[in-house]
């Protein structure tokens, strides 16, 4: 994905640049039982915004709306709808609520901006959340080792969401791809969460990108 | 054991926070009928049977939810936003 940046490069824009929470460990190259080939890809995706936009009561489709006119993103009236487009992507996390991230530094002033405050809320994450990227063959399986969840591609298409947990370590899952998911999870427990998706690759032979 | 969403769907048990009787109605804030606070606080139908309870959604959606649980099999039979409260005839085991 050429306008989204991996862990390390970077942000050359005017915000404040964030240093991965993954960095001490995050190991470029091949890993696990590779011998046979790569299973499944790692990557830290930088998205400069990710924001978190609530709908008060009634107001749900007007969000909807501003959402698809500010993102560019048809985003489907649908449980856990979603939309993906090079680094602009939305999803539904909760009844009114939309995860979305984009390139664009100033994307929360952008929203705050279209929205009336009787429309809903606009929450900034963007230094609250670290998005990991999974792909490849066996990224299914994997992700269903991890999340109680039904991965297959009618289940679960291109562009939906899910809110889930692995253990206590919340998770808000987008399908960006056929083969690939991206995770926000909390920066706090980034690292953890990493480690631990790391060692379950093991077995299918990983590679950090 | 699975509890159905109304927004996300079937989700382990795991997810969910329990969070208490479904069935106590509190008292009017300024009231000072202590019997009526007694029994907000305190008793419990304890039915052998359906049993309506308040779910969060907490690993999710975190959306309150009514659920009525049978406390006998764990069956669910039903799950509904709380927002919209037990409807009066889906009250198991409320008092009479």
């Amino acid at each position: 994905m050429a306008s989204t940046r991996k862990a390390g490069q970077s942000a050359g824009v005017s915000a404040v640049a964030r240093l991965s929470a993954l960095a001490p460990v995050y190991r470029p190259g091949s890993h696990g039982n590779f011998e046979h080939g790569i299973g499944v890809a790692l990557s830290e995706v930088v998205p400069t915004s990710i924001v978190q936009l609530a709908a008060w009561s009634g107001k749900e489709k007007k969000l909807i709306g501003i959402i698809g006119s500010v993102m560019g993103l048809a985003l489907p009236d649908a449980t856990g709808g979603g939309a993906v487009e090079g680094a602009r992507a939305a999803f539904g996390v909760a009844p009114g609520k939309f995860l979305v991230s984009d390139d664009r530094d100033d994307l929360a002033s952008i929203f705050a901006e279209a929205m009336e405050p009787d429309t809903g809320t606009v929450t900034d994450l963007s230094h609250g959340r670290t998005v990991i990227r999974i792909e490849g063959p066996e990224v299914e399986w994997i992700m269903a080792k991890f999340f109680a969840l039904d991965f297959s591609l009618p289940a679960f298409p291109v562009g939906a969401g899910r809110s889930t947990a692995h253990h206590d370590i919340f998770a808000q899952i987008q399908r960006t791809a056929a083969e690939q998911f991206d995770i926000y999870v909390f920066r706090s427990f980034a690292r953890s969460f990493w480690t631990a998706l790391c060692r379950s690759c093991e077995e299918v032979g990983y590679e950090v990108q | 054991m699975l509890i159905t969403c109304p927004y996300c769907g079937p989700r382990d048990v795991s997810e969910f926070t329990y969070q208490g009787d479904g069935n106590r109605q509190r008292p009017a804030p300024a009231t000072k009928d202590l019997g009526a606070w007694n029994e907000y606080v305190y008793d419990r139908i304890n039915p052998a049977g359906d049993h309506n309870e308040i779910w969060q959604h907490s690993s999710g959606c975190r959306m309150h939810i009514h659920v009525v649980r049978n406390t006998l099999t764990h069956e669910i039979t039903d799950t509904r936003p709380a927002r919209g409260g037990h409807p009066a005839s889906r009250h198991h085991g409320a008092k009479s």
